[in-house]
């Protein structure tokens, strides 16, 4: 939603530094330390989860159906990689860990390219319906995806697409658009119309102007698109699940079939969860400030 | 954006200019959303294999079949519940990590699990409230806190081989005794590798004047004879043994550590020796978290761990971006902190809130893998939502597209309103 755009990029609250607000003093009463131990309780439930998802994945299937991860803190001998190195030794399990890269990877680079060429249109060309455009666009952010399972199934169906990567990533670019254009569009109309015009007077082309004038200034939106839209399809279950068959399913997918046993599967499960999440913690920890933009302008989809 | 200019005034050269810009994005939005969605609204008229026109049988069977029926009333459930939470635990942490130096930290912590999949996040939770104590911890935590209460038994699951009757206070004797004579109490029904190590062989005691002896032991049968006291069977040590008369306890003894009991001072009559249920009975093992009952309580508050760090994240922003004359201008006339919160924050911020919450709104009409991930097979039928209902009728067991499509034209129709919402607020931020 356009606030949301605006307003996360007027304040980074999540990199900024803590403000000690008028606002905070409403609760000055509670006593800081209070507010202190409560917060600190509040993380570490939030962290425990994680943590123990991270511990059964470094135990072995026998250490897990017999007892909890948290008895590690007595018997940190257990510890062990073997569950990661037989994840990745057996062969349908480390493609499905490719085949993520294989559909995530050409789903963001097209949604770029081609939201970034269709805002450009939408906000520095005239023409006409171009109102009519935008509002369509704005309309089909929150589109559930179900509406297009069946109808896109039967036309890769008929296309040979269906249970294909390429059909994963079409669908992903498809259902990936609106937010994109939204989001570019809103910062490429922020750009100054003098910087456009001067383009223009030079007699520049459009092309020229969106490549020389308007892509580089907006590269941090375009990296909180990419950061967004990358872990979107990376993170995707329900489009793999509809659209990609046995050779071309992502780690999701893959993982899924153990599910039926959790409790005799939990070393399986728990490292195959940990090996889908290493990329997208990675990304959130090294890029916090553009993900977490990404995020909360995206996070009607 | 702070730059933003009137758009409108800066027209392009031609319009024809437009259409390479335009044209992949057109195309793909064409074929794959939007004639999708017209699709699916004449598809829903028809039946399931696409044959021939049902009028709106498809949409009067999902309101009358009861698994859709129970994701309705999931889905009213989870949009009741859910959003309002986190959106006000969003508010309370907003607010009070204002007042720490670790803010940042706080925030990202709660934020992290926005970057995992609902899939992973869906495993996490279904190891966090796995039924086992042994590997779900909240379990482990429920039998930790109930033991301290209530502490577990020594011989869960024990009987006694026979002549005792099984009551609601333990196991009866069918026929009375009296003080001389020696009870031989053999039990059945638990390991021998449970007993305790200081257990001692056991042995039957000699029969003591004015006293009423016993021996309580493991009867193992292999390798003996039933309801005698072989030499290699052991005595079991710590076992409750109550004497009865007229419906009172008069006495109470332990076994010692070869199996022994004895009740010293009876007074002159019949008793009944009972084993208290204290003994058998069998250990607390914690909720069924994942049985019918809780499973959408159990899936809504994963979904407030993953969602609170938006909405605190969210409502930061919003509180920073409040006017500091606004809140000063109160308190210089007299206002108290809480009423300038009241009064003026929160209506100050109430736009941000409202944004916030239709976002979670829409977020929760479409749950689908948190419950695919969470809920075990055998109860996702009470856990159903109308986004996983979608995907089962259509592609999971039942193939059934035409009702598959009158899902997802609800849907469609369920998320509309926040369509026009979105489409309200930025036509509105345009003029």
């Amino acid at each position: 939603m356009t606030l949301v755009a605006e307003e996360v990029r007027i304040d980074v609250p999540v990199s900024g530094a803590p403000r000690r607000g008028v606002v905070s003093r409403a609760v000055g009463r509670l006593g800081n330390g209070f507010v202190q131990v409560l917060l600190a309780v509040v993380a570490v439930f939030w962290l425990v989860p994680v943590f123990g998802l991270l511990i059964a994945s470094l135990r072995d299937e026998a250490a897990n159906t017999s007892s909890g991860w948290w008895t590690v803190f007595t018997k940190p001998a257990e510890l062990t990689l073997d569950n990661y190195a037989e994840l990745v030794a057996n062969q349908a399990v480390w493609q499905s860990f490719l085949n993520t890269f294989y559909i995530a990877v050409p789903a963001t680079a097209l949604v770029v390219v081609m939201a970034s060429l269709a805002s450009y249109a939408l906000s520095w060309i005239d023409f006409p319906g171009r109102e009519t455009l935008t509002v369509v666009v704005v309309g089909l952010l929150v589109m559930p995806i179900q509406v297009a399972l069946i109808p896109v199934a039967k036309l890769f169906g008929a296309f040979g697409l269906f249970g294909t990567i390429t059909g994963v990533v079409l669908f992903h670019v498809a259902f990936g658009l609106p937010f994109a254009i939204f989001l570019l569009r809103n910062f490429f109309t922020g750009i100054p119309r003098d910087l456009i015009e001067a383009a223009r007077m030079d007699g520049a082309t459009e092309w020229v102007i969106f490549k020389r004038v308007v892509l580089p200034v907006a590269k941090p939106a375009i990296a909180s698109l990419t950061i967004f839209q990358f872990l979107w399809v990376w993170n995707d279950l329900l489009v793999a699940l509809v659209f990609a068959d046995q050779d071309s399913a992502p780690i999701t997918v893959a993982l899924r079939a153990q599910l039926r046993q959790f409790g005799t599967n939990i070393d399986m499960l728990s490292t195959g969860a940990f090996l889908s999440m290493i990329v997208p913690l990675a990304v959130f920890l090294l890029f916090q400030k553009y993900f977490v933009q990404g995020v909360l302008a995206g996070s009607t989809k | 954006m702070r730059l933003r200019t009137n758009v409108d005034a800066a027209p392009g050269r031609s319009p024809r200019q437009a259409i390479p810009f335009l044209l992949p994005a057109l195309v793909v939005l064409a074929a794959l959303v939007l004639y999708p969605l017209v699709y699916s609204l004449i598809r829903s008229f028809f039946d399931a294999r696409g044959d021939e026109f049902v009028g709106l049988s498809n949409y009067v069977d999902t309101f009358t079949d009861p698994r859709t029926l129970t994701a309705f009333r999931n889905n009213v459930i989870w949009v009741v519940v859910a959003p309002a939470a986190v959106t006000g635990l969003g508010l309370i942490f907003a607010v009070l990590t204002e007042r720490i130096r670790w803010a940042t930290a706080f925030r990202l912590v709660l934020f992290m699990p926005m970057a995992i999949s609902l899939f992973a996040s869906g495993i996490i939770f279904r190891l966090v409230y796995e039924e086992d104590p042994n590997q779900g911890i909240v379990n482990a935590a429920a039998v930790g806190v109930h033991d301290v209460f209530s502490p577990a038994s020594q011989y869960p699951g024990a009987r006694p081989r026979e002549g005792y009757a099984a009551t609601e206070a333990g196991f009866t004797a069918a026929r009375p005794s009296r003080a001389g004579e020696v009870i031989t109490l053999p039990l059945i029904g638990f390991s021998p590798q449970d007993v305790p190590a200081q257990a001692l062989p056991a042995s039957v005691p000699s029969a003591g004047d004015g006293e009423l002896r016993g021996v309580v032991w493991l009867d193992v049968s292999v390798g003996g004879k039933a309801g005698s006291v072989d030499p290699t069977e052991r005595g079991l040590p710590g076992v409750a043994v109550e004497a009865v008369r007229e419906g009172k306890v008069v006495a109470r003894t332990t076994t010692g550590d070869d199996g022994r009991f004895t009740f010293p001072d009876l007074a002159r009559g019949e008793v009944v020796v009972r084993l208290p249920s204290s003994n058998f009975t069998l250990p607390f093992r914690g909720l069924t978290w994942l049985g019918p009952s809780l499973i959408t309580p159990v899936i809504i508050s994963s979904w407030i761990w993953i969602m609170t760090g938006f909405a605190i994240t969210f409502i930061a922003a919003g509180l920073s971006a409040i006017p500091r004359d606004a809140l000063e201008a109160a308190r210089v006339d007299g206002a108290t902190e809480w009423q300038v919160f009241r009064r003026v924050t929160i209506p100050l911020l109430s736009p941000v809130l409202l944004v916030v919450f239709v976002t979670l709104v829409i977020n929760v009409l479409k749950i689908f893998e948190l419950v695919f991930v969470i809920a075990p097979g055998s109860v996702q039928e009470e856990a159903n939502v109308l986004a996983l209902q979608m995907w089962q009728v259509s592609f999971g067991t039942g193939g059934d597209q035409g009702a598959g499509s009158a899902l997802a034209v609800i849907l469609f129709l369920l998320v509309a309103p926040a369509m026009l919402f979105n489409i309200r607020r930025f036509r509105r931020e345009r003029s």
